[in-house]
Order: C-alpha cells, then sequence, then structure tokens
C-alpha cells in the first residue's frame, strides 16, 4: 500500500491504496465517487470517463499511481455552472435513458464544451466516440451536447389531468444526469463480503471438487464455499415453470461454457485479488454441439434426456389451406435466412446486494421482473415467498436478459451461509458468458401472390439455437409462428417453429423475441414478391397491410389497426428517398445507395397468457399522493408513462405524484417489464386506480365531476364549476397501508389459449410500425453505412412523445447492430472489443413519426412499442442494401466480407 | 493465489534499467493493453511504470531525422508538428479506440504488444522506423521489421525497454496515407489496414513504400509492388489483387474470412494510394 494524492475539485485528497489498483475502483470504493461506473474494465465503454488534468481517460485503465499529483474530475466534482447546463439538456432532450453511460458521456462532452462551447455533431460524435451507449442510439444524445448553450425553452408543467400526450421530463431523470443514480453495483452495506462465482471452461463437461476445506484453510480471507450441495431448496429454476431446468449451480455436469458451479465469498479485498485458477476441481469434457444444426443432429448427445432430439419445444400456427394456396399462386417466392447469437450489451453487467432484515432475505440488484426474481429465489433457497423480498435497483439496460435470475439465488446463499450482506458484480465477460442471448434462426419461408399482388399463402419453418436451458426458448417458438406472416393480410398460412438445446449459452429474451429474426425471412422476401408482381415495395406492403377487421392468421379479428396510417407517413419520404438515391447512383460508381422498406406488428402482453399488473394509488393523512408502481423501469420510462397516465386518471398534476418502489415488499405486482406490456398493461391497471380513486373522491364530496384537485393544508380542495369542496384528510380513518383514500386495481388483458393450430386470442392489444431505410454500400469493400432512417410507429396514443422517440431511435440502434454487426461466438467474443455494437458514429439521422389510432383496449388508446421498433430496422437496412447493390445478404449481420461475397454471387 | 506485487514508477531511466536488470518486471505506460488482458482490479505481476520518466516521452526533431521517445501518446503525435512523410502515422493515431485510449496509448506500448492489428506499425513500417532499446548493458537498435517476429512476439529480452523509435531524414521524405477498415466507426479493431508514402519527382514516383496491417502475423511491406510503382506516374492500378494476396498471409476470424482480408488489402491500398495521387495533383 503506498498513500496517493489525487486533486479532486480543488481539494486534495490523500487515499492509502495500491499504485497498480484501477484508478475507478480507488474513485469508486476508497472515495465513493459511484458516478464512475464500470462497464468492461478494458476501456471499450466508456462508461468510467473522467477527466485528468483536463483530458478524458478511462478510469479502469489508468494505473492509480499514475493518478498521483493529478487534478482528476468526475461527474460529483465538475464545474456546477456547466454541468447544470449539460443536466437540463439531457433532461429535456431525454438523452438518459437507463442512465448507466450517461456519466460517462458527460465527462467527454465537458472536456468538448470547454474547447468548443458550441460544437457541431461531428465535432460531438468525435469526442464522445469512446463512450458505448445502448439504450438511446445516441441521436438525443449529440442534440443534448450541441444544445448545451443554446436557448432554453422550459416548457410550464401540464395542467391537471393533462399530462398524456405532453413530453414532459423523465420523473427519475434527476439521479441520471447527477451520477446519484444506484445501480446494482453502487449500494454497499457495511461489512459486505464478495461473491465470485467459479465458472465451466468447457461447452460441456463433468466435473469433481477437490479438497475444498483445504483450499479455502490456504487462501486468507476466502470465508467460505458453496457448491450446489448447500442448496436447501430446488436447484431448478426457469421463468417458464413447467419447463424449469436450470440449476443455481450446476451438481455434475455443466451445459455452456460460463456456467457456475461453485461460489467463494469472502473478504472482498482479498477474495478480489485472489486468483481462481488453483481451485480445487477437475473436468471432464465432453462432446458438445454450438449450432442449431448440430443440436438437432442425428449424432447428437442429449442435453436433457426427456427432451428427445434436444427439441426443447414446437410451435406451430396454420389456417386455411397453404399448400394448395401456395400451388395456385401466380407468384411464388422462398429463401432462406440465417440470424446469428446477439448480446444484449446492457452497459451495466449484472451486480446486486443481499442482506439479512431480521428473517426476511433482501436482494437489491438490476432486474426487470422482480415478483418472478422472489419466486425462483425462494424456490432455489427453500424460503417461504415472504422471507425474500426483492428491492430493484436502477437497471443500467435490460433489453430482456434481466428478466431470467442470474446473481438473486447466489447471493441469497452467500447471505443464508454466512449471515452477512453479500454482494456480486459480474465482471463483463462473466455477463456476456452467462447472460441469455437473442436466438440465432435458420428459417426458411415461401409465400404466393396472385397475379394482382395480393398475397394468398406463406408457408414458414424456423429452427431456433435455444442453447442449454429452457429460458424464454418457448416464448420465441410461440411468438414466431403467430408474427411470422408480419402485419400483412395471409389467408392460408403455415408457421412452425422449433427451440433447439445447444451447449451454446441460454437464448432468452431479446427485444421481439424472435419476431426480428422472421421479419427478416418475411420482409426479404416481401421485396422480391413485390419485384415479381411488378409493384412498387412500399406500394405492395400498402396493398397487403392488415386493415380493422381483418382476420390474422390465429384467427383473430382486428381493431385498430394503423398499419396502412404508419406506411402512408412514410410515402412522401420513400418518394423523395427514390429520387434522390438514383441521382447519386447515376454519379457515383464505386459506392451504390439504396433504400428498403419493413413494417412490424408484435403483440403486447403475454402470449395467450394470463399476466395481470396491480397498481395501488393511495393518499396519505398528510396529503401526499403515492403511486405504487411495480413496473420496473430500465431506461424505458415507465416511471413516468405510468406515473402520467395515473395523474390524469385521478385528475392532478403529474408533479404532486411520489413514486413509491417497486419493492416487492411494498408494491404489488406489476409483472415483468418485457413484451412490451408496461404502458399498455401497468397503464391500464394504473388508470383504472386513478379513476377509482378519483371516484372515491366524488362520493366523499357528492360531486359528479373534477375541474381541479389541490392540497392546501392538509385540506384536499376539490373543484366542479365554481364549487369548491374541501376534505379534511387527517380525519380520514387509515387503512393497513397507511392512506385515507386509496384504490387498488388489476388489470389482466383479455386473450385465449391457443388451440393445436394456433387459433385463438393471442393478445389483446398490437402495435404497428414500418422504417425506411437508406444506405450506402462500397460495392469493393462490402461496406454499409446507414445514412438515413425514416420511422413511423402506430402507438395508439403517445403518452410521451419523447420517450416514444427515445424508444424508436433506440431499437433502430440495436436492430442495426442486429443487421450489420452484431455476432456473439461464444468463446471468441466475450468481451466489447470483439462484441460490436454500434457506436455514437454508426447511427443515421432518424426521423420518427408517432402515429395514433387508438386501442380501445389500451390506457388512453395506447399500445406498447418497446420491441416494435426494433423489428423492422435490420429488413429495411437488408433491402436497402439489396436495393443498392443487386446483392441479397442472408445472413446477419451483413459483415463486410458477406456483403462483398453477396455483390459478387449477384453479379454471376 | 495472488499476492499483491512490487509497483516500481522510477523519475529516471538509469533507475528503470537498474530495476529490469535485476529482476523480471512487467514494463507498464499506458495500460490500455495490460488492463484489458485481466479481470483483476489491478495489474498483474512486478510492475515498472516508466511514465513518469520524462525523456521517454516527447517528439525531437534530431539531425539524423525524429525521434519517438517511447511513451509518447497517440494523442501528442496527432497534435505533433510533423512532416507530411508522417502523415499516415498521425491518421492512424486518431483511429486508435477513440480519445480515451489515444491519450493513454503509446507508441512503444503498441508495439510491444506487438498485435497483428497494431494501428501504429503499417504507418511505422513505411518510414523504415527503428526501435532503440536499452538496457543496463548498452543500446542497441533494430529495424522494426525484425523488432516485431510474431503476434504478441517480439526481440525486447527481459532487461530492456524500447526508449525511443528512430525515424532517419531519409524517410521523412515524400508524403504518406492511412485507411482503416473495420466493422463499425469507432473503437475498432481492423480487419485490415494500409499505409503507403510516395516521394514523387517530377510526376514520377522515386520512392515507394507501402505496408499492410491485420492481414498476417506481422504487418509487412509489399517490396514486390513497391518496386513496381518505381520510375512511373503515381498508378493505383499498378496493384493488384493477386500481388497483395502473394505479399500476406491473413487469418480468418470473427471479424472476416482470409479470403475477404486479401481483396480488401488490395482495395485499401489502391485507395491509399490513390488518395496520395490525388495530393500530388494538388501539388503539382
Amino acid at each position: 500500500m503506498t498513500s496517493i494524492t489525487l486533486t479532486i475539485a480543488g481539494q486534495t485528497h490523500t487515499v492509502e491504496t495500491h499504485m497498480a489498483r484501477r484508478l475507478s475502483e480507488v474513485l469508486r470504493d476508497d472515495l465513493n465517487f459511484k458516478s464512475v461506473k464500470i462497464g468492461c474494465d478494458a476501456g471499450d465503454c466508456g462508461a468510467c470517463t473522467v477527466l485528468i488534468d483536463g483530458a478524458q481517460h478511462c478510469a479502469c485503465l489508468v494505473p492509480a499511481g499514475q493518478a498521483d499529483g493529478r487534478e482528476i474530475e468526475t461527474l460529483e466534482t465538475s464545474e456546477p455552472q456547466l454541468f447544470a447546463r449539460l443536466q437540463d439538456s439531457f433532461l429535456d432532450h431525454g438523452a438518459a435513458q437507463c442512465g448507466i453511460c450517461t456519466p460517462g458521456m458527460m465527462m467527454a462532452a465537458t472536456e468538448l464544451l470547454r474547447a468548443v462551447p458550441n460544437p457541431d455533431q461531428a465535432q460531438v460524435e468525435e469526442a464522445l466516440a469512446g463512450v458505448l451507449c445502448r439504450c438511446t442510439g445516441y441521436r438525443k444524445i449529440i442534440t443534448a451536447v450541441m444544445d448545451v448553450n443554446g436557448e432554453t425553452t422550459v416548457c410550464p408543467p401540464p395542467k391537471a389531468g393533462h399530462a398524456v400526450g405532453q413530453t414532459i421530463r423523465r420523473l427519475d431523470g434527476q439521479a441520471k444526469v447527477d451520477g446519484t443514480e444506484v445501480f446494482g453495483a453502487d449500494f454497499i452495506p457495511d461489512d459486505t463480503l464478495l461473491v465470485r462465482a467459479i465458472r465451466a471452461p468447457h461447452y460441456h463437461a463433468d466435473f469433481e471438487f477437490g479438497d475444498l476445506l483445504a483450499w479455502i484453510k490456504t487462501h486468507a480471507g476466502v470465508e467460505c464455499v458453496i457448491t450446489a450441495a448447500d442448496i436447501a431448496g430446488i436447484n431448478c429454476y426457469g421463468v417458464i415453470p413447467p419447463l424449469a431446468d436450470q440449476p443455481a449451480l450446476a451438481e455434475k455436469t455443466t451445459r455452456y461454457r460460463g456456467e457456475p458451479v461453485a461460489l467463494v465469498v469472502g473478504d472482498p479485498k482479498a477474495l478480489e485479488a485472489l486468483d481462481l485458477d488453483d481451485f480445487p476441481m477437475s473436468w471432464t469434457p465432453r462432446p458438445h454441439s454450438l449450432t442449431q444444426a448440430e443440436g438437432a443432429g442425428p449424432d447428437a448427445a442429449l442435453l436433457h434426456d426427456h427432451r428427445p432430439e434436444n427439441t426443447l419445444i414446437r410451435g406451430k400456427v396454420v389456417s386455411g389451406a397453404p399448400d394448395s394456396a401456395m400451388a395456385e399462386a401466380a407468384h411464388v417466392v422462398t429463401g432462406q435466412f440465417e440470424t446469428s447469437y446477439v448480446e444484449h450489451a446492457y452497459i451495466e453487467p449484472e451486480a446486486g446486494v443481499a442482506w439479512m432484515d431480521a428473517d426476511v432475505l433482501c436482494i437489491q440488484a438490476c432486474t426487470q421482473a422482480p415478483v418472478m426474481d422472489l419466486e425462483d429465489t425462494a424456490k432455489i433457497l427453500g424460503l417461504p415467498l415472504d422471507k425474500v423480498r426483492i428491492i430493484p435497483s436502477a437497471a443500467g439496460g435490460g433489453f430482456g436478459a434481466k428478466l431470467d435470475v442470474t446473481l438473486q439465488p447466489l447471493l441469497g446463499l452467500a447471505v443464508l451461509k454466512t449471515g452477512m450482506p453479500c454482494r456480486m458484480v459480474f465482471s463483463r465477460s462473466e455477463s456476456m458468458q452467462a447472460s441469455t442471448k437473442r436466438h440465432p434462426g435458420s428459417m426458411q419461408a415461401s409465400i404466393g401472390a396472385d397475379a394482382g399482388g395480393k398475397v394468398t399463402a406463406m408457408t414458414f419453418h424456423g429452427d431456433f439455437n435455444t442453447g442449454a436451458y429452457a429460458s424464454w426458448g418457448p416464448t420465441v417458438a410461440t411468438r414466431v409462428p403467430v408474427h411470422a406472416s408480419g402485419p400483412y393480410l395471409t389467408p392460408n398460412y403455415r408457421a412452425t417453429s422449433r427451440a433447439v438445446h445447444t451447449n451454446g449459452p441460454t437464448s432468452g429474451a431479446f427485444r421481439g423475441f424472435g419476431v426480428p429474426q422472421a421479419a427478416i425471412t418475411q420482409e426479404s422476401l416481401y421485396d422480391d414478391l413485390a419485384q415479381k408482381c411488378g409493384i412498387d415495395r412500399l406500394e405492395f406492403r400498402r396493398f397487403n397491410a392488415l386493415r380493422d377487421g381483418d382476420v390474422t392468421p390465429c384467427g383473430q379479428t382486428l381493431q385498430a389497426v394503423g398499419m396502412v396510417d404508419c406506411l402512408d407517413a412514410l410515402k412522401p419520404h420513400w418518394d423523395v428517398f427514390q429520387t434522390e438515391v438514383a441521382a447519386f447512383n447515376t454519379t457515383f460508381l464505386t459506392r451504390k445507395r439504396g433504400i428498403g422498406v419493413a413494417s412490424c406488428w408484435y403483440g403486447c402482453g403475454n402470449t395467450a397468457l394470463p399476466n395481470p399488473s396491480t397498481v395501488r394509488f393511495g393518499i396519505t393523512p398528510d396529503g401526499q399522493f403515492n403511486l405504487h408502481q411495480g413496473a420496473t423501469d430500465i431506461g424505458q420510462g415507465s416511471n413516468t408513462v405510468i406515473a402520467q397516465i395515473a395523474a390524469d386518471a385521478l385528475g392532478v398534476q403529474v408533479g404532486v405524484i411520489n413514486l413509491v418502489g417497486p419493492d416487492t415488499a411494498i408494491t404489488p405486482d406489476c409483472g415483468k417489464t418485457s413484451a412490451s406490456r408496461q404502458t399498455f398493461i401497468t397503464g391500464r391497471a394504473a388508470e383504472a386506480s386513478g379513476q377509482a380513486l378519483r371516484a372515491a373522491i366524488l362520493r366523499l364530496t357528492n360531486l359528479t365531476h373534477v375541474d381541479d384537485m389541490t392540497l392546501e393544508g392538509g385540506m384536499l380542495c376539490v373543484r366542479q364549476d365554481q364549487n369548491d369542496q374541501k376534505i379534511s384528510l387527517k380525519d380520514l380513518p387509515v387503512d393497513a397501508n397507511g392512506y385515507v383514500l386509496c384504490a387498488e386495481k388489476t388489470y389482466d388483458p383479455p386473450t385465449t389459449t391457443l388451440d393445436e393450430n394456433g387459433q385463438g386470442t393471442p393478445y389483446a392489444v398490437y402495435g404497428y410500425g414500418a422504417q425506411i431505410a437508406e444506405v450506402e454500400v462500397d460495392l469493393a469493400l462490402g461496406t454499409t453505412k446507414v445514412l438515413r432512417m425514416v420511422a413511423a410507429h402506430d402507438v395508439g396514443r403517445a403518452i410521451n412523445p419523447q420517450l416514444a422517440e427515445g424508444q424508436i431511435e433506440g431499437g433502430i440502434a440495436q436492430g442495426l447492430g442486429l443487421a450489420l454487426m452484431e455476432e456473439y461466438l461464444p468463446g471468441q467474443t466475450e468481451n466489447l472489443h470483439n462484441y460490436l455494437i454500434p457506436t455514437i458514429g454508426d447511427m443515421p439521422q432518424i426521423t420518427s413519426i408517432l402515429i395514433e389510432k387508438p386501442d380501445p383496449e389500451g390506457p388512453m388508446g395506447a399500445k406498447g412499442l418497446g420491441e416494435h421498433v426494433l423489428i423492422p430496422t435490420a429488413p429495411a437496412i437488408l433491402n436497402a442494401i439489396h436495393h443498392a447493390t443487386g446483392a441479397r445478404v442472408t445472413k446477419v449481420p451483413a459483415l463486410p466480407h458477406r456483403v462483398l461475397a453477396a455483390i459478387k454471387a449477384s453479379q454471376t | 493465489m495472488t499476492v499483491i506485487t512490487p509497483y516500481l514508477r522510477p523519475a529516471a531511466l538509469e533507475h528503470a534499467l537498474e530495476a529490469l536488470a535485476s529482476g523480471s518486471l512487467q514494463i507498464a505506460a499506458g495500460c490500455t493493453d495490460l488492463f484489458p488482458a485481466t479481470e483483476h482490479k489491478h495489474l498483474q505481476g512486478p510492475i515498472l511504470d516508466i511514465t513518469r520518466i520524462g525523456s521517454l516521452r516527447g517528439i525531437s526533431h534530431t539531425d539524423d531525422g525524429i525521434r519517438i521517445g517511447a511513451t509518447t501518446t497517440w494523442t501528442d503525435l496527432v497534435k505533433a508538428d510533423l512532416p507530411p512523410a508522417c502523415r499516415g502515422l498521425q491518421l492512424a493515431a486518431q483511429e486508435v479506440g477513440a480519445l480515451q485510449i489515444q491519450n493513454r496509448g503509446t507508441i512503444a506500448g503498441n508495439l510491444c504488444n506487438a498485435s497483428p492489428a497494431a494501428d501504429g506499425v503499417p504507418p511505422l513500417l513505411t518510414l523504415d522506423a527503428k526501435v532503440e532499446l536499452q538496457s543496463k548493458g548498452g543500446t542497441r537498435v533494430v529495424p522494426l521489421q525484425d523488432f516485431i517476429t510474431g503476434p504478441r512476439k517480439t526481440v525486447l529480452a527481459g532487461t530492456e525497454l524500447i526508449t525511443a523509435l528512430l525515424i532517419s531524414k531519409s524517410s521523412l521524405t515524400g508524403q504518406s496515407h492511412f485507411l482503416k477498415l473495420g466493422a463499425r466507426a469507432y473503437l475498432v479493431i481492423s480487419i485490415a489496414m494500409t499505409s503507403a508514402r510516395l516521394v514523387v519527382r517530377n510526376g514520377v514516383v522515386v520512392e515507394a513504400a507501402l505496408a499492410i496491417g491485420s492481414c498476417g502475423p506481422v504487418a509487412t511491406r509489399l517490396p514486390q509492388v513497391e518496386a513496381l510503382m518505381i520510375g512511373k506516374a503515381v498508378d493505383p492500378a499498378v496493384i493488384t489483387d493477386d500481388m497483395v494476396a502473394d505479399s500476406i498471409d491473413p487469418i480468418a476470424d470473427m471479424r472476416a474470412n482470409s479470403a475477404y482480408r486479401a481483396i480488401s488489402a488490395a482495395e485499401l491500398l489502391r485507395r491509399t494510394v490513390l488518395e496520395l495521387a490525388m495530393d500530388q495533383e494538388a501539388i503539382t
């Protein structure tokens, strides 16, 4: 240990530390500057960006010794005036979603803004290029930085009852822009022990432990080792209980690389420095499969004995007479398409802390599904449900992978064994190895149309690599056949799917649950079919688009279908782009531009299964309006949107609402943040509870309606016309939850189960959208640059237009990654320099168009949006590449070598 | 089991050389490769941090040419006032990671790490750079192409330190350019990269230096192609796919297959030369 001296905000700090320690750790651990976020420990993500003597550095790459005597700035410490402007600009422009990259972005921006007070876009991109964001698609960050010294226009807060439809700052935004947000790794009680996992280095292997006790004795600071033998409950979990198959700690065999087999618990400093290579165990590798073709092959060893042919599940939707209709079609197109494993790559690796509060195990970790975490954790630990409490920390991105339990049961095991608070933070490579992925798909489809260009038939089959364990594989296998037609009327239809086990990482939920993969297949073929029919590609889609009263392949009659409206909104842009692209292409020979269009539809909520949300809304004797909002906000904005809906339903200003939770001890279950269900389902529950609370107030006042509701000195003042009624809150009886007036309402969307042919009502509400991509392809190098995108999405009602735009831009960023660069290869891309996600320089200009075709089932007409936005992007880009080059890329990502090979193939 | 080990940070070069002579040490500077190589929260092994040695950082113009100190960062290179022959090196420096990496990463570290995709190597090869190595026992100077012997392999002895890169006056003539090809805009390890330095007199190439990186175990010069360019006007078409393919030995990995690497390297090299041809037109 040595002492080093850092100057931070003019103050000198002397720290006892080791010179070789990462500065990021010194700043977070020793000095408690928790705005410095750790995303990769490799300089790949920039979340830990700080200024050293005014220049940006990744603090994770700086040995503490090199910071000695230097001036350090973090988000907590930098100049207040510039930071206030930056914070306001980030909040006004919606530049922070989950907030995990925000401190790094703001530090990088600070260096720039000091040198260039009014930077242009190129300067912002250059300066912020070293910080990755997975939520926003970067556009709003660029605008926020460019606009820091611009005119500020402060909008007055919306009047009571008029919050819905307004862009208001996100209600949980301030902590995200000032560095005080508490993510999974940020809360550390005193005397907390550290937990590290021993993980499988092989894809498939048997293992045995050696002398664990002897190892513990020779390793100072190690408190205990935990193995499957320590598990008191059922060592088997899974998001779909009947198919649960995953051990919290493997017992004899591991089925994927990175599967945990043991935990080492001990003193944080000692454990952190420990090399776990000498952990006493032996491995016997077994044959393995990594692709869906290998897993389904005749010689593949079974991953789970009770699942023949390594088939987890099959899905099917059949309607009409697809084979005869195909035979009679005037035009038929057929194609095969492949997609890769895609990593969620949230900038916050899984992290959390757990402790005992009397006899209740409390777990504070990043998650998308607190109640499911509770149920699985209790089951594994053998605890009653009321002895586990899940307190979601802020989640630094999720996108589906934080739906499955990750470290929650492991933390529980450690706390129960040691009796001490315990924390666990996954490294980037642990996160990438152990978290779920988007399913790789091998898909084939045929689509037929009549001579007039009406689609008459479609057949589809997809094999999906579901990896080692079930996770959300069944959901993908079910959702894909329901959606594979795209949002087009398809009277004769057969779509089948199969989820195949392999020794690859477990595939789970990832924004779209397989629908983005299926859309690549269907939308690529639609371009080919439009060409065969001799119809403009946009017009062909409009001609076949679903309309009100149309029947889906599941036999469901649709209402509030905004598909044609979306395509019509794109049409003027399509025409302009056509002309501009044609002009460019006559001038340039080695680079060609092209445009593509693709659509999406997506059912909101669980497929053909109940998924209720319950919201409690109460008024305390001292006049606090508490909204128990159990939907985890992983950056998408539910904390704000649900409050806007509740405020309008009750008739108060949104600003008076206190958000409570999520926390399983104090918020009713709002289900999981997935399936684009929170705005719709929790929104409906919030609307109902707001209305019920309003009705209760009306009953007390004998009024028939309310024009205004305010609080004045413990009195609730309700006005109808010129008539004021006052309720003395403190004189009302208090209920068990501490409220004098309270409503708790549940909403569960009306769906039905699907029969053996997939017939039924899988969803109560669908959202629709379409996007145009303009690309430029370098014909000699095969590189693709997306120049512009226009996205029109039917959201039913835009509760908060800016948040909706943020979803669109972020979804496009992930769709662009899926299309052009993202390919997770187990064992090869377990970091953020071999696994590429889009940077600030990869994003096109985006025009968002919000279409509002209200759905009677949605809250105030609203539909879900979160996943829809990603679905059209990749096929629109692939169609644009085809338009530019004549080359059809059938395997994504369309890396330069694949595009060039496709170009060469198209020329022969 | 890991024991936290010594961390030396001398201010004087002789103390660093003394320490290297007395035991095995990991030399550390920008740490942009050392930290990503470990998941630990501290650097591994006994460390010799050379960033306090002022004489090792910076660019100086000498009678013989240019001397680039070992711990000169990419940002230092970008900001330096250098002759047009070094423009390729400066362009490469701007393409290393993003600013955070450019502010820390050092030119000598890039060579010692000896990645086949080291951004600095192709432009330095076109500058005929030499590596100055010092140990307690003395100083030796090794041509860059002899310094890196394979992926992650160099001739650096355990007792030695790179103190500088030397570029002689004779190689500081002409103009240079650099191109890097990757699958995204920033923070990218290249699929292929090319560097070229040409000296043109009276419209005729009198000296040509071409190099390709990321397309073999080490970056390489292309003497056969260079020879063909001499005595002619600058003409990218001289560079054929076949000739380039014969000069390199690309691997297939997650970034690209080997056939693509060969084709794209040739195309990239032609474009690099084309840039110089266009510069030439602008001058004449």
